[in-house]
């Protein structure tokens, strides 16, 4: 093993040499068979692939996972099921060597592992696709898996890598574009090329966080059809989720955790939706179905109105053509598609983050077509983003500062000379609250679980009685509690008056919270419907491209 | 990741200050290493630098006079980072506040002193942030990096001081200076010495940066654009004008630097002036991680070091070239730190 670490650090040199000089050609450099995992397919119920034993990790205020033990075999799918919050990705991560646990033991094969580090969770063929994915966005696919294989030589073949990840992809329904550059990948294809670039390097235990989180209904069956796939060729395979279908559906065995404990461990033939709630919550969940008394009619103002607005493309990003879409007061609109179709950019543009080629955009009757972003916020507009990481949260702000951003205006005093925390607090603490959330407003963002901070995001977005919310995936990520929660909110935002515009990829929610239903596909609206009228199917043929568009009146 | 700090029970007051302690032990040993080999006496050199600088009324006098430049043209560089621009053109755009106040004060030398050296920081002022202007512009729209911008501004700004003077503006005597200023034109010094109102200045502004950046609605926005920037625009927060405007107050305190140098120290506008004030101030903020207590200690402790770098090249045969060394070896002692707590992105 030592020797592996000292030539750690000239084998990467020479991986970026490679690159900088655009090297080809160096005939068969890697390990006869690498590729294939099929050969070395493991009796099941042998010794487990991974072993962990009273694994402690602690945070500052938090006792993340608490005494947790698992086995882990080959040719098995193993789901960890868990609320937000429940240590979930906190545990995979001590076993990549991302974290450092505290306490407890890790056996590789039976043999104690230290895994202090993701480079040592390699060299133990651990691979672990993350929540945010971890590609290089200006590198092309090829690049990608290059970088990330155990030995690459100074000269690599890209052509011949790209090759074996074209064969890899086609036999485990895996098919990326090797010569793509990740940044023009849907996020869905970007984690294909995630997984291809753990197999490339012979991982046999992949972890995967919360993989459906960044997909479509039909790249989750596809995701969960590979993963039997490799499962059945003698990987063992770690999934994260808190969807209790998704365990159900793809896992053999199932480990529920519930604060930082194991609440349960069961096969999927025990395994039940009842016992599974139970498990995760403790007692069973009441009041799950969400309210949808609605006011009597709509308000005949529009919120928001796009006139055949069309925006330039950015990039291999779609534009929008000839958009026209109102929003009144008082109403869900919800927007069905399939990521990448334009979303994000109707999103954008009525943010004012991007500007309108052509076309007009009104807000409360102004036209607002050139405002700025600034202005359009003062105007009382929400904004929930599809990733609130990234695109809404400032990290290393505490949560408390995080909550003035959107509204500095509003909370500063003496002409901005100083800032009116407490009423930011006081404000702050009655949103969590009337939304049914508990989250600490002290400590910095970054600290926020992923689920809290798309918490923190809802209740700022949605406090202060919004006229017009634009909601992208709000639910995304949240537990089944805190699904309702949110949703709920946005109903009770839409009784208050607000227009609101739902982007979301679930056709449940959409069915359940819209009061009309317009389809994106490649940046044009394929059709408007009422969800009465309409049918999942209808309006699946409408995302994919196929079928003809019935345009309410 | 930093959870790897997080259960360590060791105080981490105490821990910072065993680092810096030992940072500066470190320091000045490489530096006794370089006059040993000069075939110096390195404690007699220490001796000297101390005795010279704290050891006297004058000789404080003198760090503090050094260090007046330092705390504005730091305050240039601090400023912007907190919004991660990187400001390297303390220099550039200190030369233009010189050479914008050195009008005010030649083309208005008749006027008295309560309106002339208001006239002359303001002068100062816009010299410097319209140094800055395009830099700041360039990066708000996207187009250029401020840290290249900026750079290359600063090989200009001594130029255009040069040929203003050398063309236009030198005294019968010289060539390469203006006549005296009048004595209007000069700001008041505080008993003998030569330590200046603009010391207040500087102290004032970090005060207020340190005010602004904490406690009010701009300093809020400003460390949202510093923390996230495309989540502070999807907030709301005007970032590009945040960018271009915070690029010219950094060009405005560099000015104002430049404004004192020429009124409060020199009296006249010399040609090639400042020797590196500008590049100096981007050091101490660096060293002192951006915050306003760390450059008003930082800058002191180099004016020590610089001060007692004039005697030594005056007394003890020591070339001052040698006091660059230490300064080198402190930032290189720095760079090569171990991770100190509250790193931020500076710089």
């Amino acid at each position: 093993m030592a020797k592996v670490v000292k030539f750690d650090i000239p084998v990467r040199t020479a991986r970026l040499l490679g690159f900088l000089t655009g090297a080809v050609g160096m005939g068969r450099w890697m390990k006869a068979g690498a590729g294939t995992q099929g050969g070395e397919t493991l009796p099941r119920l042998s010794l487990p692939v991974l072993q962990v034993r009273e694994l402690c990790k602690r945070f500052p205020g938090v006792l993340a996972n608490d005494d947790i033990s698992l086995d882990v075999f080959s040719g098995e799918v193993h789901a960890l099921l868990g609320e937000n919050g429940a240590g979930k990705s906190t545990l995979v991560k001590c076993l990549y060597g991302y974290y450092q646990r505290d306490a407890g033991e890790i056996l590789v094969d039976g043999i104690a592992a230290p895994l202090q580090s993701p480079e040592e969770a390699r060299r133990h063929r651990i691979g672990m696709v993350f929540q945010n994915l971890t590609l290089i966005p200006a590198l092309t696919v090829v690049e990608n898996v290059a970088l990330f294989l155990p030995d690459l030589p100074v000269v690599p073949s890209l052509t011949e890598i790209a090759a074996r990840l074209t064969m890899l992809g086609e036999r485990y329904r895996l098919q990326v574009d090797p010569w793509a550059q990740v940044q023009d990948l849907s996020i869905g294809q970007q984690q294909k090329a995630e997984l291809l670039k753990l197999l490339m390097a012979e991982a046999r235990l992949l972890i995967l966080d919360e993989p459906s989180r960044v997909l479509v209904p039909h790249e989750v069956e596809g995701l969960f059809q590979v993963l039997r796939h490799l499962a059945d060729d003698g990987l063992a395979v770690i999934l994260i989720t808190h969807k209790l279908e998704e365990a159900l559906r793809a896992a053999d065995r199932i480990t529920v955790l519930r604060q930082g404990r194991v609440a349960g461990r069961l096969t999927r033939a025990e395994a039940s939706e009842d016992k599974l709630i139970h498990l995760m919550f403790e007692t069973e969940l009441s009041n799950l179905s969400v309210d949808r008394s609605r006011p009597a009619e709509l308000a005949a103002a529009p919120v928001l109105e796009l006139e055949r607005v069309s925006t330039a493309a950015r990039g291999t990003a779609v534009g929008l053509y000839d958009i026209d879409l109102a929003v009144h007061a008082g109403e869900i609109v919800g927007v069905a598609g399939v990521s990448g179709n334009g979303q994000r950019e109707l999103a954008d543009l009525i943010l004012g983050d991007l500007m309108c080629a052509a076309g007009t955009k009104r807000l409360l009757g102004r036209d607002v077509t050139r405002s700025a972003i600034g202005a359009i916020r003062r105007a009382r507009v929400g904004y929930i983003p599809e990733d609130p990481l990234t695109m809404a949260a400032i990290p290393f702000l505490s949560v408390l500062e995080n909550m003035a951003i959107t509204r500095t205006e509003h909370y500063a005093r003496n002409g901005g000379w100083q800032m009116d925390w407490p009423a930011v607090q006081r404000e702050a603490e009655a949103a969590i609250q009337s939304l049914g959330f508990a989250f600490s407003l002290t400590g910095q963002a970054r600290s926020l679980s992923g689920g809290n901070l798309q918490r923190m995001v809802l209740v700022r977005e949605l406090s202060h009685e919004p006229r017009l919310v634009v909601a992208c995936y709000p639910t995304r990520g949240l537990d089944a509690r805190s699904t309702v929660a949110a949703q709920k909110a946005l109903l009770a935002a839409r009784a208050q008056g607000a227009g609101v515009l739902l982007i979301s990829e679930d056709l449940e929610e959409l069915f359940l919270l819209s009061d009309r239903l317009v389809v994106l596909f490649a940046g044009r609206i394929a059709g408007a419907f009422r969800p009465a009228e309409t049918s999942v199917m209808a309006i699946g043929r409408l995302m994919t491209g196929a079928g003809e568009a019935h345009v309410v009146p | 990741m930093s959870s790897r700090d997080r259960g360590r029970a060791w105080p981490r007051g105490l821990q910072a200050a065993l680092r810096y302690v030992a940072m500066a032990v470190l320091a000045l040993a490489l530096f006794a290493v370089i006059l040993l080999l000069a075939g110096k006496d390195p404690i007699q050199a220490y001796r000297d630098i101390f005795t010279s600088t704290l050891g006297s009324a004058y000789g404080l006098s003198e760090v503090f006079v050094t260090m007046t430049p330092l705390l504005l043209t730091a305050l240039a560089v601090a400023l912007p980072s907190r919004l991660g621009l990187i400001n390297v053109g303390g220099e550039g755009q200190l030369y233009l506040g010189a050479l914008f106040a050195t009008w005010g004060a030649l083309r208005f030398s008749a006027l008295p002193a309560w309106l002339l050296l208001p006239l002359m920081i303001v002068l100062g002022m816009i010299g410097g942030a319209l140094w800055a202007l395009p830099a700041g512009y360039l990066r708000a729209r996207g187009i250029v990096n401020e840290t290249i911008t900026t750079l290359l501004l600063n090989v200009v700004a001594p130029s255009i001081v040069a040929y203003f003077v050398f063309g236009f503006w030198h005294s019968p005597m010289d060539t390469n200076k203006t006549a005296n200023f009048a004595a209007a034109a000069r700001l008041p010094t505080l008993g003998g010495t030569r330590i200046n109102l603009s010391l207040i200045f500087g102290v004032v502004l970090l005060a207020l940066f340190w005010y602004v950046m904490a406690r009010t609605r701009w300093g809020l926005e400003m460390r949202a654009i510093g923390g996230n920037p495309g989540a502070a625009r999807r907030s709301g927060i005007p970032v590009a004008r945040y960018l271009v405007g915070v690029m010219m107050a950094a060009g405005a305190l560099a000015g104002l630097a430049g404004m004192a140098q020429v009124s409060g120290y020199y009296g006249v506008l010399l040609v090639n002036f400042s020797r590196g004030l500008g590049y100096m101030g981007f050091l101490v903020s660096w060293l002192a991680g951006g915050t306003p207590l760390g450059i008003v200690v930082t800058s002191f402790v180099v004016a020590v070091i610089l001060t007692g770098g004039n005697l030594l090249q005056l007394t003890g045969d020591v070339p001052y070239a040698v006091i660059n060394i230490l300064l080198a070896t402190t930032l290189f002692v720095v760079l090569a730190r171990p991770s100190l707590p509250r790193r931020r992105k500076v710089a």
